[in-house]
Protein backbone atom coordinates (compact mmCIF):
# COMPACT_ATOMS: atom_id res chain seq x y z
CA UNK A 1 0.00 0.00 0.00
CA UNK A 2 1.94 2.97 -1.28
CA UNK A 3 2.09 6.29 0.99
CA UNK A 4 1.51 9.25 -0.59
CA UNK A 5 2.17 12.71 0.88
CA UNK A 6 -0.20 15.61 0.34
CA UNK A 7 0.79 18.93 1.20
CA UNK A 8 -1.77 21.82 1.43
CA UNK A 9 -0.98 24.85 0.33
CA UNK A 10 -0.57 26.23 4.01
CA UNK A 11 1.71 23.79 5.07
CA UNK A 12 -0.17 20.96 6.14
CA UNK A 13 0.90 17.74 5.43
CA UNK A 14 -1.49 15.00 4.62
CA UNK A 15 0.47 11.51 4.75
CA UNK A 16 -2.28 8.89 2.92
CA UNK A 17 -2.43 5.01 2.15
CA UNK A 18 -3.57 4.36 -1.31
CA UNK A 19 -4.64 1.92 -2.81
CA UNK A 20 -2.77 0.51 -5.99
CA UNK A 21 -4.74 1.31 -8.70
CA UNK A 22 -6.81 3.99 -7.12
CA UNK A 23 -6.72 7.54 -8.69
CA UNK A 24 -3.99 9.96 -6.55
CA UNK A 25 -7.02 12.22 -6.32
CA UNK A 26 -9.43 9.47 -5.17
CA UNK A 27 -6.60 8.54 -2.72
CA UNK A 28 -6.72 12.36 -1.42
CA UNK A 29 -10.59 12.27 -1.43
CA UNK A 30 -11.02 9.08 1.01
CA UNK A 31 -8.28 10.20 3.64
CA UNK A 32 -10.15 13.80 3.95
CA UNK A 33 -7.36 15.67 2.52
CA UNK A 34 -9.14 19.41 2.23
CA UNK A 35 -8.41 21.53 -0.70
CA UNK A 36 -8.92 18.44 -3.61
CA UNK A 37 -12.45 18.78 -3.86
CA UNK A 38 -12.50 16.10 -7.41
CA UNK A 39 -15.99 17.16 -7.76
CA UNK A 40 -16.61 15.43 -11.15
CA UNK A 41 -15.83 11.84 -9.14
CA UNK A 42 -12.41 11.41 -11.74
CA UNK A 43 -14.31 11.93 -15.33
CA UNK A 44 -11.31 14.79 -15.99
CA UNK A 45 -14.68 17.33 -16.25
CA UNK A 46 -13.61 19.86 -13.68
CA UNK A 47 -10.43 20.47 -13.09
CA UNK A 48 -10.79 20.44 -9.44
CA UNK A 49 -8.29 18.46 -8.50
CA UNK A 50 -4.94 19.89 -9.51
CA UNK A 51 -1.95 19.41 -7.89
CA UNK A 52 2.08 19.82 -8.59
CA UNK A 53 4.45 16.41 -8.56
CA UNK A 54 7.12 17.17 -6.36
CA UNK A 55 10.13 17.85 -8.48
CA UNK A 56 12.28 15.01 -7.24
CA UNK A 57 9.14 12.80 -8.91
CA UNK A 58 8.36 14.67 -11.62
CA UNK A 59 10.04 12.40 -14.92
CA UNK A 60 8.49 9.54 -13.07
CA UNK A 61 5.23 10.29 -14.99
CA UNK A 62 4.39 10.66 -18.65
CA UNK A 63 3.52 13.62 -19.23
CA UNK A 64 -0.47 14.98 -19.31
CA UNK A 65 -1.94 14.91 -22.47
CA UNK A 66 -5.45 15.32 -24.47
CA UNK A 67 -8.11 16.69 -22.01
CA UNK A 68 -6.12 16.91 -18.99
CA UNK A 69 -3.22 18.77 -20.88
CA UNK A 70 -6.24 20.86 -22.01
CA UNK A 71 -7.58 21.84 -19.08
CA UNK A 72 -4.36 21.98 -16.99
CA UNK A 73 -3.37 25.01 -19.41
CA UNK A 74 -5.83 27.41 -18.15
CA UNK A 75 -6.30 26.38 -14.73
CA UNK A 76 -5.27 28.82 -11.70
CA UNK A 77 -1.08 28.82 -11.47
CA UNK A 78 -0.41 26.25 -13.89
CA UNK A 79 3.47 24.66 -13.53
CA UNK A 80 5.54 22.51 -15.76
CA UNK A 81 4.79 19.83 -13.25
CA UNK A 82 1.20 20.33 -13.27
CA UNK A 83 -1.34 17.32 -12.63
CA UNK A 84 -5.06 16.43 -12.14
CA UNK A 85 -4.26 13.81 -9.86
CA UNK A 86 -7.62 11.94 -11.15
CA UNK A 87 -5.78 10.91 -13.81
CA UNK A 88 -2.62 9.48 -11.95
CA UNK A 89 -3.30 6.01 -10.98
CA UNK A 90 -1.71 4.68 -8.19
CA UNK A 91 1.07 2.25 -8.91
CA UNK A 92 3.09 0.39 -6.54
CA UNK A 93 6.41 2.00 -7.22
CA UNK A 94 4.83 5.26 -6.01
CA UNK A 95 5.66 5.04 -2.26
CA UNK A 96 7.01 8.34 -1.12
CA UNK A 97 5.19 10.14 -3.67
CA UNK A 98 4.46 13.91 -2.79
CA UNK A 99 1.90 16.09 -4.67
CA UNK A 100 1.58 19.63 -3.15
CA UNK A 101 -1.57 21.45 -3.78
CA UNK A 102 -2.20 24.93 -5.11
CA UNK A 103 -3.80 28.03 -3.54
CA UNK A 104 -6.93 27.62 -5.55
CA UNK A 105 -8.53 24.81 -7.42
CA UNK A 106 -10.45 27.24 -9.37
CA UNK B 1 -28.23 27.55 21.36
CA UNK B 2 -25.92 27.02 19.29
CA UNK B 3 -26.94 24.10 16.49
CA UNK B 4 -26.27 20.40 18.39
CA UNK B 5 -27.58 18.15 15.16
CA UNK B 6 -28.02 17.92 11.60
CA UNK B 7 -30.16 15.51 10.07
CA UNK B 8 -29.44 15.02 6.00
CA UNK B 9 -32.06 12.86 4.18
CA UNK B 10 -30.41 11.49 1.29
CA UNK B 11 -27.71 10.35 0.46
CA UNK B 12 -26.47 11.64 -2.81
CA UNK B 13 -23.82 13.95 -3.69
CA UNK B 14 -25.74 16.73 -1.88
CA UNK B 15 -26.50 15.54 1.01
CA UNK B 16 -23.12 14.07 1.31
CA UNK B 17 -21.51 17.08 0.45
CA UNK B 18 -23.11 18.70 3.44
CA UNK B 19 -22.36 16.17 5.98
CA UNK B 20 -18.19 16.60 4.58
CA UNK B 21 -18.40 20.06 4.86
CA UNK B 22 -19.79 20.38 8.13
CA UNK B 23 -17.12 18.83 9.34
CA UNK B 24 -14.56 20.81 8.17
CA UNK B 25 -15.95 23.80 9.20
CA UNK B 26 -15.78 22.77 12.56
CA UNK B 27 -19.21 21.46 13.32
CA UNK B 28 -19.43 19.47 16.29
CA UNK B 29 -22.89 18.42 16.80
CA UNK B 30 -24.15 14.89 15.85
CA UNK B 31 -24.42 14.66 11.83
CA UNK B 32 -26.85 11.50 10.87
CA UNK B 33 -26.71 10.99 6.83
CA UNK B 34 -30.23 9.12 6.28
CA UNK B 35 -29.51 6.73 2.82
CA UNK B 36 -32.53 4.88 1.54
CA UNK B 37 -30.25 2.97 -0.62
CA UNK B 38 -27.97 -0.15 0.58
CA UNK B 39 -24.57 0.14 0.65
CA UNK B 40 -22.42 3.05 0.79
CA UNK B 41 -23.17 6.59 -0.12
CA UNK B 42 -21.91 6.67 -4.40
CA UNK B 43 -21.49 9.11 -7.14
CA UNK B 44 -24.28 8.42 -9.98
CA UNK B 45 -22.92 9.69 -13.37
CA UNK B 46 -20.52 6.72 -14.04
CA UNK B 47 -24.15 4.74 -13.80
CA UNK B 48 -24.89 5.46 -17.27
CA UNK B 49 -21.42 4.83 -18.88
CA UNK B 50 -18.03 4.11 -17.49
CA UNK B 51 -19.35 1.95 -14.69
CA UNK B 52 -21.80 0.19 -17.01
CA UNK B 53 -19.24 -0.39 -19.74
CA UNK B 54 -16.93 -2.06 -16.87
CA UNK B 55 -14.62 0.77 -17.04
CA UNK B 56 -14.25 1.33 -12.94
CA UNK B 57 -15.98 -0.46 -10.51
CA UNK B 58 -18.31 0.40 -7.36
CA UNK B 59 -15.46 1.20 -4.79
CA UNK B 60 -14.51 3.28 -7.28
CA UNK B 61 -18.02 5.08 -7.52
CA UNK B 62 -17.56 5.89 -3.84
CA UNK B 63 -17.74 9.12 -2.14
CA UNK B 64 -15.99 7.99 0.65
CA UNK B 65 -14.41 4.96 2.42
CA UNK B 66 -16.82 3.27 5.52
CA UNK B 67 -13.69 4.17 8.10
CA UNK B 68 -14.16 7.96 7.08
CA UNK B 69 -17.57 8.03 8.04
CA UNK B 70 -16.76 6.79 11.26
CA UNK B 71 -13.37 8.96 11.78
CA UNK B 72 -15.88 11.78 10.86
CA UNK B 73 -18.33 10.81 13.46
CA UNK B 74 -21.03 11.25 10.64
CA UNK B 75 -23.57 8.41 11.20
CA UNK B 76 -24.88 6.33 8.21
CA UNK B 77 -28.35 5.58 8.88
CA UNK B 78 -29.81 3.02 6.34
CA UNK B 79 -33.51 3.40 6.22
CA UNK B 80 -36.07 5.86 5.02
CA UNK B 81 -38.02 9.05 6.47
CA UNK B 82 -41.84 7.84 6.64
CA UNK B 83 -42.64 11.59 7.71
CA UNK B 84 -40.88 15.25 9.28
CA UNK B 85 -42.71 16.27 12.86
CA UNK B 86 -41.80 19.86 12.47
CA UNK B 87 -43.64 20.50 15.35
CA UNK B 88 -40.76 18.36 17.87
CA UNK B 89 -38.03 18.61 14.92
CA UNK B 90 -38.29 15.24 14.67
CA UNK B 91 -38.31 12.80 11.63
CA UNK B 92 -40.25 9.33 11.82
CA UNK B 93 -38.37 6.62 10.14
CA UNK B 94 -40.06 3.45 8.59
CA UNK B 95 -38.08 1.26 11.27
CA UNK B 96 -40.15 3.00 13.64
CA UNK B 97 -37.25 4.69 15.52
CA UNK B 98 -37.45 8.51 14.90
CA UNK B 99 -34.68 10.81 14.67
CA UNK B 100 -34.39 14.59 16.54
CA UNK B 101 -32.73 17.16 14.58
CA UNK B 102 -31.41 21.03 15.43
CA UNK B 103 -31.38 21.76 11.50
CA UNK B 104 -32.94 19.25 8.38
CA UNK B 105 -31.06 19.14 5.39
CA UNK B 106 -33.64 17.77 2.65
CA UNK B 107 -31.34 16.26 -0.17
CA UNK B 108 -34.55 13.74 -1.49
CA UNK B 109 -33.25 14.26 -5.14
CA UNK B 110 -35.38 13.22 -7.84
CA UNK B 111 -36.42 9.82 -9.56
CA UNK B 112 -37.30 8.79 -13.06
CA UNK B 113 -40.62 9.98 -14.91
CA UNK B 114 -42.51 6.37 -15.69
CA UNK B 115 -42.73 5.23 -19.22
CA UNK B 116 -47.06 5.24 -19.07
CA UNK B 117 -47.74 3.16 -22.49
CA UNK B 118 -48.98 -0.58 -22.17
CA UNK B 119 -46.20 -2.94 -21.34
CA UNK B 120 -44.33 -0.58 -19.99
CA UNK B 121 -43.92 -3.03 -16.72
CA UNK B 122 -42.36 -5.88 -18.81
CA UNK B 123 -39.15 -7.01 -18.28
CA UNK B 124 -35.95 -6.02 -19.75
CA UNK B 125 -37.21 -2.07 -19.55
CA UNK B 126 -35.32 0.20 -17.44
CA UNK B 127 -34.95 3.45 -16.41
CA UNK B 128 -31.08 4.02 -15.15
CA UNK B 129 -31.17 6.06 -11.55
CA UNK B 130 -29.23 3.29 -8.72
CA UNK B 131 -26.47 1.23 -8.74
CA UNK B 132 -29.20 -1.67 -8.37
CA UNK B 133 -29.82 -0.35 -11.81
CA UNK B 134 -26.91 -0.39 -13.68
CA UNK B 135 -26.35 -3.69 -12.14
CA UNK B 136 -29.04 -4.92 -13.65
CA UNK B 137 -28.69 -3.59 -17.08
CA UNK B 138 -24.78 -4.17 -17.38
CA UNK B 139 -25.03 -8.02 -18.41
CA UNK B 140 -28.05 -7.29 -20.69
CA UNK B 141 -26.43 -4.83 -22.36
CA UNK B 142 -23.83 -7.21 -23.35
CA UNK B 143 -25.82 -9.41 -24.78
CA UNK B 144 -28.91 -7.30 -27.13
CA UNK B 145 -28.80 -7.21 -29.98
CA UNK B 146 -31.48 -4.52 -30.69
CA UNK B 147 -31.78 -1.95 -28.17
CA UNK B 148 -34.15 1.11 -27.59
CA UNK B 149 -33.87 3.96 -26.04
CA UNK B 150 -36.70 6.11 -25.18
CA UNK B 151 -35.56 10.32 -24.42
CA UNK B 152 -32.76 11.53 -26.36
CA UNK B 153 -31.34 13.38 -23.37
CA UNK B 154 -28.09 13.69 -21.39
CA UNK B 155 -29.15 9.82 -20.04
CA UNK B 156 -30.12 8.81 -22.90
CA UNK B 157 -27.46 9.27 -25.19
CA UNK B 158 -24.95 8.33 -22.83
CA UNK B 159 -26.60 4.28 -22.77
CA UNK B 160 -26.88 4.90 -26.36
CA UNK B 161 -23.45 5.26 -27.04
CA UNK B 162 -23.14 2.66 -24.46
CA UNK B 163 -25.35 -0.06 -26.08
CA UNK B 164 -23.93 0.91 -29.77
CA UNK B 165 -20.61 0.30 -28.34
CA UNK B 166 -21.16 -3.25 -26.88
CA UNK B 167 -22.51 -3.80 -30.70
CA UNK B 168 -25.82 -3.65 -30.43
CA UNK B 169 -28.72 -2.25 -33.04
CA UNK B 170 -29.82 0.84 -31.09
CA UNK B 171 -32.86 3.36 -32.00
CA UNK B 172 -33.69 6.24 -30.23
CA UNK B 173 -36.98 7.76 -30.08
CA UNK B 174 -37.66 11.61 -29.30
CA UNK B 175 -40.46 13.48 -29.25
CA UNK B 176 -38.47 16.64 -30.33
CA UNK B 177 -36.98 17.59 -33.43
CA UNK B 178 -33.02 17.08 -32.37
CA UNK B 179 -30.73 15.61 -29.51
CA UNK B 180 -30.75 17.32 -25.70
CA UNK B 181 -32.91 19.93 -27.04
CA UNK B 182 -33.64 21.34 -23.63
CA UNK B 183 -30.00 21.37 -22.93
CA UNK B 184 -28.17 22.39 -25.65
CA UNK B 185 -27.62 24.95 -28.85
CA UNK B 186 -29.02 23.47 -32.36
CA UNK B 187 -25.67 23.72 -33.36
CA UNK B 188 -24.02 21.56 -30.41
CA UNK B 189 -27.33 19.16 -31.24
CA UNK B 190 -26.17 18.67 -34.68
CA UNK B 191 -22.85 17.69 -33.80
CA UNK B 192 -23.93 14.82 -31.44
CA UNK B 193 -26.78 13.56 -34.06
CA UNK B 194 -23.64 13.28 -36.44
CA UNK B 195 -21.15 11.82 -34.29
CA UNK B 196 -24.43 8.95 -32.39
CA UNK B 197 -25.43 8.12 -36.35
CA UNK B 198 -21.39 7.89 -37.05
CA UNK B 199 -21.52 4.82 -34.80
CA UNK B 200 -24.58 3.20 -36.04
CA UNK B 201 -26.97 4.62 -33.76
CA UNK B 202 -30.33 5.34 -35.43
CA UNK B 203 -32.68 8.46 -34.57
CA UNK B 204 -36.74 8.57 -34.41
CA UNK B 205 -37.51 12.43 -33.70
CA UNK B 206 -40.84 13.88 -34.03
CA UNK B 207 -41.71 10.04 -32.39
CA UNK B 208 -42.83 9.00 -29.37
CA UNK B 209 -43.66 5.62 -27.72
CA UNK B 210 -47.12 3.89 -27.85
CA UNK B 211 -46.69 0.47 -26.79
CA UNK B 212 -44.27 -2.35 -25.17
CA UNK B 213 -45.18 -5.90 -26.69
CA UNK B 214 -43.35 -8.81 -24.81
CA UNK B 215 -43.07 -12.44 -24.69
CA UNK B 216 -42.88 -14.39 -21.67
CA UNK B 217 -42.95 -11.48 -19.80
CA UNK B 218 -39.68 -9.54 -21.28
CA UNK B 219 -40.16 -6.77 -24.04
CA UNK B 220 -39.83 -8.30 -27.17
CA UNK B 221 -40.65 -4.55 -29.56
CA UNK B 222 -41.67 -1.50 -28.98
CA UNK B 223 -44.68 0.64 -31.04
CA UNK B 224 -43.74 4.09 -31.79
CA UNK B 225 -45.91 6.88 -31.94
CA UNK B 226 -46.55 6.46 -35.70
CA UNK B 227 -47.44 3.28 -35.49
CA UNK B 228 -43.68 1.72 -36.42
CA UNK B 229 -42.99 -1.61 -34.63
CA UNK B 230 -39.19 -2.10 -34.00
CA UNK B 231 -37.63 -5.68 -32.30
CA UNK B 232 -36.35 -4.78 -29.12
CA UNK B 233 -34.84 -7.06 -26.30
CA UNK B 234 -34.11 -4.51 -24.08
CA UNK B 235 -35.51 -1.04 -23.55
CA UNK B 236 -33.85 2.23 -21.80
CA UNK B 237 -35.79 5.33 -20.83
CA UNK B 238 -34.30 8.63 -19.88
CA UNK B 239 -37.36 11.19 -20.58
CA UNK B 240 -36.89 13.12 -17.48
CA UNK B 241 -37.42 13.10 -13.68
CA UNK B 242 -39.85 13.94 -11.15
CA UNK B 243 -38.81 15.87 -7.81
CA UNK B 244 -38.91 14.14 -4.46
CA UNK B 245 -41.16 16.27 -3.00
CA UNK B 246 -43.67 14.01 -0.99
CA UNK B 247 -41.79 14.61 2.34
CA UNK B 248 -41.97 18.04 1.97
CA UNK B 249 -45.52 18.36 0.94
CA UNK B 250 -47.02 16.17 3.36
CA UNK B 251 -44.91 18.12 6.33
CA UNK B 252 -46.53 21.27 4.59
CA UNK B 253 -43.35 23.04 2.86
CA UNK B 254 -44.22 25.59 0.09
CA UNK B 255 -43.75 23.36 -2.95
CA UNK B 256 -43.02 24.73 -6.81
CA UNK B 257 -41.79 22.14 -8.79
CA UNK B 258 -39.57 21.05 -6.30
CA UNK B 259 -39.14 22.17 -2.63
CA UNK B 260 -39.51 26.20 -2.48
CA UNK B 261 -36.04 27.70 -0.84
CA UNK B 262 -34.97 31.04 -0.54
CA UNK B 263 -31.34 32.24 -1.70
CA UNK B 264 -30.21 31.02 1.64
CA UNK B 265 -31.54 27.64 0.57
CA UNK B 266 -33.76 27.57 3.55
CA UNK B 267 -37.43 26.32 3.04
CA UNK B 268 -40.64 27.63 3.99
CA UNK B 269 -39.31 25.81 7.72
CA UNK B 270 -36.50 27.93 9.37
CA UNK B 271 -34.79 24.56 10.50
CA UNK B 272 -35.09 22.94 7.24
CA UNK B 273 -33.65 23.64 4.04
CA UNK B 274 -33.36 21.76 0.59
CA UNK B 275 -31.02 21.12 -1.64
CA UNK B 276 -30.02 19.65 -5.24
CA UNK B 277 -32.44 18.42 -7.69
CA UNK B 278 -34.94 18.12 -5.06
CA UNK B 279 -34.83 22.43 -4.61
CA UNK B 280 -36.64 25.03 -6.45
CA UNK B 281 -34.22 28.24 -5.45
CA UNK B 282 -34.19 31.99 -7.21
CA UNK B 283 -31.56 31.31 -9.77
CA UNK B 284 -29.23 34.16 -10.28
CA UNK B 285 -28.02 32.94 -13.52
CA UNK B 286 -31.79 32.66 -14.54
CA UNK B 287 -33.03 35.97 -13.76
CA UNK B 288 -33.98 35.28 -9.98
CA UNK B 289 -36.75 32.36 -11.49
CA UNK B 290 -37.39 29.66 -9.28
CA UNK B 291 -35.23 27.20 -10.99
CA UNK B 292 -34.31 23.23 -10.41
CA UNK B 293 -30.93 22.08 -11.39
CA UNK B 294 -29.98 18.43 -11.53
CA UNK B 295 -26.19 18.33 -11.74
CA UNK B 296 -23.42 17.17 -9.67
CA UNK B 297 -22.31 21.00 -9.56
CA UNK B 298 -25.44 22.36 -8.62
CA UNK B 299 -25.71 19.77 -5.60
CA UNK B 300 -22.09 20.05 -4.16
CA UNK B 301 -22.15 23.67 -4.31
CA UNK B 302 -25.26 24.10 -2.62
CA UNK B 303 -23.84 21.44 0.11
CA UNK B 304 -20.79 23.51 0.75
CA UNK B 305 -23.11 26.58 1.42
CA UNK B 306 -25.53 25.14 3.64
CA UNK B 307 -22.53 23.77 5.90
CA UNK B 308 -20.88 27.04 5.91
CA UNK B 309 -24.76 28.31 6.72
CA UNK B 310 -25.45 26.29 9.38
CA UNK B 311 -21.64 27.57 11.14
CA UNK B 312 -22.46 30.77 11.02
CA UNK B 313 -21.69 32.05 7.33
CA UNK B 314 -24.29 32.83 5.72
CA UNK B 315 -24.07 33.73 2.26
CA UNK B 316 -26.78 33.47 -0.99
CA UNK B 317 -26.52 30.93 -3.30
CA UNK B 318 -24.84 32.56 -6.73
CA UNK B 319 -22.42 29.50 -8.20
CA UNK B 320 -22.24 29.32 -11.61
CA UNK B 321 -23.74 26.60 -13.14
CA UNK B 322 -21.93 23.66 -15.09
CA UNK B 323 -22.62 20.25 -16.76
CA UNK B 324 -20.66 17.59 -18.62
CA UNK B 325 -21.79 14.53 -20.59
CA UNK B 326 -19.46 11.45 -21.75
CA UNK B 327 -20.65 10.17 -24.99
CA UNK B 328 -18.77 7.62 -26.44
CA UNK B 329 -15.38 9.99 -27.32
CA UNK B 330 -17.53 13.12 -26.90
CA UNK B 331 -17.12 14.74 -23.73
CA UNK B 332 -19.88 17.89 -23.17
CA UNK B 333 -19.13 20.63 -20.96
CA UNK B 334 -21.19 23.18 -20.15
CA UNK B 335 -21.11 26.49 -18.11
CA UNK B 336 -23.66 28.50 -17.75
CA UNK B 337 -27.60 28.23 -18.43
CA UNK B 338 -28.17 28.79 -22.50
CA UNK B 339 -31.82 29.64 -21.51
CA UNK B 340 -33.71 32.40 -23.51
CA UNK B 341 -30.54 32.12 -25.78
CA UNK B 342 -31.13 33.75 -29.08
CA UNK B 343 -27.43 34.74 -30.77
CA UNK B 344 -24.59 31.83 -31.30
CA UNK B 345 -20.89 32.22 -32.06
CA UNK B 346 -19.31 29.16 -32.26
CA UNK B 347 -15.24 28.12 -32.39
CA UNK B 348 -13.32 25.26 -33.53
CA UNK B 349 -14.95 22.81 -35.83
CA UNK B 350 -18.06 20.50 -36.03
CA UNK B 351 -16.71 17.81 -38.40
CA UNK B 352 -13.05 17.52 -36.35
CA UNK B 353 -15.65 17.12 -32.89
CA UNK B 354 -14.46 19.46 -31.43
CA UNK B 355 -16.43 23.21 -31.02
CA UNK B 356 -17.44 25.14 -28.66
CA UNK B 357 -20.62 27.39 -28.88
CA UNK B 358 -20.80 30.71 -26.98
CA UNK B 359 -24.85 31.42 -26.11
CA UNK B 360 -25.51 34.86 -25.76
CA UNK B 361 -28.89 36.50 -25.19
CA UNK B 362 -28.72 39.92 -26.48
CA UNK B 363 -25.42 41.39 -25.83
CA UNK B 364 -24.86 39.22 -22.77
CA UNK B 365 -22.77 35.90 -22.77
CA UNK B 366 -24.52 33.19 -20.85
CA UNK B 367 -23.50 29.79 -21.51
CA UNK B 368 -20.36 27.89 -23.22
CA UNK B 369 -21.14 24.40 -24.29
CA UNK B 370 -17.67 22.76 -25.29
CA UNK B 371 -17.29 19.51 -26.88
CA UNK B 372 -14.14 18.19 -26.90
CA UNK B 373 -12.49 21.63 -26.09
CA UNK B 374 -12.07 21.51 -22.42
CA UNK B 375 -9.71 24.43 -22.10
CA UNK B 376 -12.44 26.44 -23.65
CA UNK B 377 -14.18 25.10 -20.31
CA UNK B 378 -12.12 26.30 -18.20
CA UNK B 379 -12.05 29.81 -19.44
CA UNK B 380 -15.65 29.56 -20.02
CA UNK B 381 -16.28 29.27 -16.30
CA UNK B 382 -14.12 32.38 -15.54
CA UNK B 383 -15.09 34.58 -18.22
CA UNK B 384 -19.01 33.67 -17.00
CA UNK B 385 -18.16 33.63 -13.07
CA UNK B 386 -17.18 37.55 -13.53
CA UNK B 387 -17.51 40.82 -15.88
CA UNK B 388 -16.10 41.93 -17.77
CA UNK B 389 -19.07 40.82 -20.78
CA UNK B 390 -17.28 39.01 -23.86
CA UNK B 391 -19.86 40.70 -26.72
CA UNK B 392 -20.76 38.65 -29.96
CA UNK B 393 -18.91 40.52 -31.71
CA UNK B 394 -15.89 40.11 -30.05
CA UNK B 395 -16.42 36.58 -30.04
CA UNK B 396 -16.86 36.55 -33.82
CA UNK B 397 -13.94 38.26 -34.67
CA UNK B 398 -11.43 36.02 -36.49
CA UNK B 399 -8.94 33.82 -34.91
CA UNK B 400 -10.57 34.94 -31.89
CA UNK B 401 -9.37 32.65 -29.00
CA UNK B 402 -10.71 32.49 -25.25
CA UNK B 403 -7.59 31.93 -24.00
CA UNK B 404 -6.29 35.53 -25.21
CA UNK B 405 -9.28 37.14 -24.17
CA UNK B 406 -9.37 35.86 -20.96
CA UNK B 407 -5.73 36.94 -20.36
CA UNK B 408 -6.20 40.54 -21.80
CA UNK B 409 -9.65 41.33 -19.89
CA UNK B 410 -8.61 39.50 -16.61
CA UNK B 411 -10.36 42.57 -13.89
Amino acid sequence: MPTITFIEHNGTRHEVHAEVGQSAMQAATFAGVPGIPGDCGGACACASCHAYVDDAWAGRFAPAEGTEYDMLENVVERQPTSRLTCQLVVGADMDGLTLRLPAVQF
Amino acid sequence: MSLDSVVIVGAGHGGVQVAISLRQEGFGGRIVLVNDEPGLPYQRPPLSKAYLLGKINATAMLFRPETFYADQRIELVHDRVAAIDRQNRRVMLDSGSALDFGHLVLATGAHNRPLNVPGSTLGGIFGIKTKADADFLSPLVKQARNVVVIGAGFIGLEFAAVAAAEGAAVEVLELGDRPMARAVSPQMSELFRAAHQGCGVKFNFRTGLAELEGEDGKVSAVTTSDGRRLPAELVVYGIGVIPNVQLALEAGLDIDNGIRVNSSLLTSDPHISALGDVAAFPCVQNGENLTRLESVQNAVDQGKLIAARLVGKPAPYTALPWFWTDQGNLKLQIAGLSIGADNYVTLGDAAAQQLSVLCFRGEELIAVESCNRPGDHVFARKILARPPALTPAAAAAPDFDLKAWEAANRP
